[in-house]
């Protein structure tokens, strides 16, 4: 345990240290704020929510998880302190879950810099607050996930690009089961819908928490971080 | 301290360490010695747990790496052929982040990097980031990482490489140093590196194991011969066969542009070469001798196990 939290405040020191997390927190808080104003201007500001935002919000966190995480561990192998961290008293799990910690505390403090949306709302309007919780709610699970995945392909490979595409490819694949699922006839369709990352996400924006949904988001944070311990101990085997 | 039997490594197909054992006594500082490729990096990978073998076992400090990695790694301090830093990070940041990592709590921590930056004679770079290093620096930084939790246990790959000479001679006398209360294996494939150092050396060329001892005997086996270096004015076919026509040299070869003698070492052959000239009319434009590079020792080494054989 404190090994996973050592580990996790040196990568929040890097995140804090070096220009990245700052770039990609700007760029997430301009984009989201853009589509925020947008749809509040399209409904003439009849419609008090923060729908415009979260549109923008789903996308741009898929895209940002696979740039936040790619160096983690990628850039460990390239500087060579990959070998000291596997070489000190550590397990592989303490690694990846003190990574993705930091990570999630990243997006965290991203998600609250955009809280400024519902409470513009709540000063000037009067929006209905439970949608709004449920859906940071989901935008979190929708984070573990895709910061986990994006974990696994910074472990397969010591390229950041490379990382990235690959975590972006897996991101958006999963991405887009769902419309393709709504494609395909049943039960086919159904499969695929439930296994897509995007299938799950719009009962939050309407106030509704599935358990199915929390379930699913959080299997699939499992399963990633699952898979890059093993991705890890595979390596001292090669 | 460290004990290695059967060690075997295949990386997919090819064969890196073929079925070595070794012991290594409590206290001893031994030389690893081979060119590169020979398995150096991989056996010690082995012994550190950054690799697992494909088979035989490996002990440090009576910890099985296999079935006690995390007890053994706590033994081991270890300096990789790459030196394992983060760039972004100050030397007390790094150095804080390691020993943490390594089991010490702040307060043992903080004495330890005061130790270890005095042992390494880092003070003055105490604040400066670790990108922003001469090779030299990070090297000692490197070292400092790897004796942060005072390990009884130190594995070096190849702590002196790339680095100016005379940071070679502090470094070589700082691992002195540290093997005065702890087991070292280093490893290197410069053979004058070990001398100072070590007590003893193990050879490995191709995975295997050629040689094992004391450097007195490994050197009293290789120091047998001498080398002579010869650039001659004249043509080649004819001073070479002149040359062969001398009864003291035992080996003669041209590889351009130079001519390589070999003779035992109670022999002198200077003056007879010197008559060969005048009466041939060449001239001698250098001559100088050659210490036996690394190579020689080998296939010397290869070529006299395979005859005993």
């Amino acid at each position: 345990m404190r090994r996973i939290f050592l580990i996790c405040e040196k990568e929040l020191g890097t995140f804090l240290t070096s220009p990245m997390a700052y770039i990609v927190t700007a760029i997430f808080l301009a984009l989201s704020g853009a589509s925020f104003s947008t749809y509040l201007a399209q409904t003439s500001y009849s419609d008090t929510s923060i729908r415009g935002f979260l549109e923008a919000g789903q996308l741009l966190i898929l895209l940002f998880s696979a740039l936040l995480t790619m160096r983690l561990i990628s850039e460990e192998r390239k500087l060579g302190t990959w070998e000291m961290l596997l070489t000190a008293p550590v397990r592989e799990y303490e690694i990846v879950l003190g990574k993705f910690l930091s990570c999630l505390i990243v997006l965290g403090g991203m998600l609250v810099l955009t809280l400024f949306f519902p409470i513009l709302l709540v000063i000037l309007g009067d929006p209905d607050l439970g949608p709004i919780f449920t859906s940071y709610l989901g935008l979190m699970l929708l984070g573990c996930s895709s910061l986990s995945i994006g974990i696994f392909a910074s472990s397969l490979t010591p390229n950041q690009i490379v990382s990235a595409v690959i975590a972006g490819g897996i991101l958006f694949g999963l991405w887009f089961l769902g419309p393709v699922g709504n494609l395909v006839p049943d039960p086919v369709g159904e499969i695929l819908s439930y296994f897509s990352l995007s299938h799950h996400f719009p009962g939050f924006m309407r106030g509704v928490v599935d358990t199915r949904a929390i379930v699913y988001y959080l299997t699939v944070a499992a399963v990633f971080l699952f898979l890059s311990v093993r991705s890890i101990e595979t390596e001292r085997w090669r | 301290m460290i004990k290695i039997e059967n060690l075997t490594k295949f990386y997919g197909e090819r064969l890196a360490v073929d079925d070595i054992s070794f012991n290594i006594e409590r206290g001893e500082v031994v030389g690893f010695l081979g060119p590169n490729g020979a398995g150096k990096t991989t056996t010690m990978r082995a012994i550190t747990g950054y690799l697992m073998p494909t088979d035989g076992e490996i002990w440090v400090a009576d910890y099985n790496m296999r079935k006690d990695p995390l007890k053994g790694r706590q033994q081991i301090g270890y300096l990789p052929e790459t030196i394992p830093l983060y760039t972004d990070m100050s030397t007390r940041a790094y150095l804080r982040f390691v020993a943490r990592l390594r089991g010490l709590d702040r307060k043992k921590a903080q004495k330890r990097i005061d130790e270890v930056v005095e042992l390494c004679r880092l003070e003055e770079y105490i604040n400066v980031l670790t990108g922003k290093l001469s090779k030299g620096f990070r090297q000692r930084v490197g070292l400092a990482q790897a004796i942060i939790h005072d390990p009884e246990v130190l594995i070096l790959d190849e702590p002196t490489v790339g680095i100016d000479p005379l940071q070679v001679v502090q470094t070589k006398e700082l691992i002195k140093e540290l093997g005065r209360k702890r087991t070292i294996l280093l490893s290197t494939h410069i053979l004058p590196e070990v001398n100072l150092i070590c007590e003893r050396v193990i050879i490995i060329h191709q995975g295997r194991i050629v040689a094992e001892d004391s450097i007195e005997n490994l050197s009293s086996i290789l120091e047998g011969r001498q080398r002579l270096r010869l650039k001659i004015n004249g043509p080649v076919d004819e001073v070479t066969e002149n040359l062969s026509k001398i009864n003291a040299l035992s080996e003669v070869s041209y590889r351009d542009p130079y001519y390589l003698l070999e003779f035992p070492i109670d022999q002198e052959p200077q003056n007879e070469i010197n008559q060969m000239l005048t009466r041939g009319g060449w001239t001698l434009l250098s001559m100088e001798a050659v210490e036996l590079s690394l190579e020689d020792i080998f296939v010397k080494l290869t070529s006299k196990r395979e005859e005993e054989q």
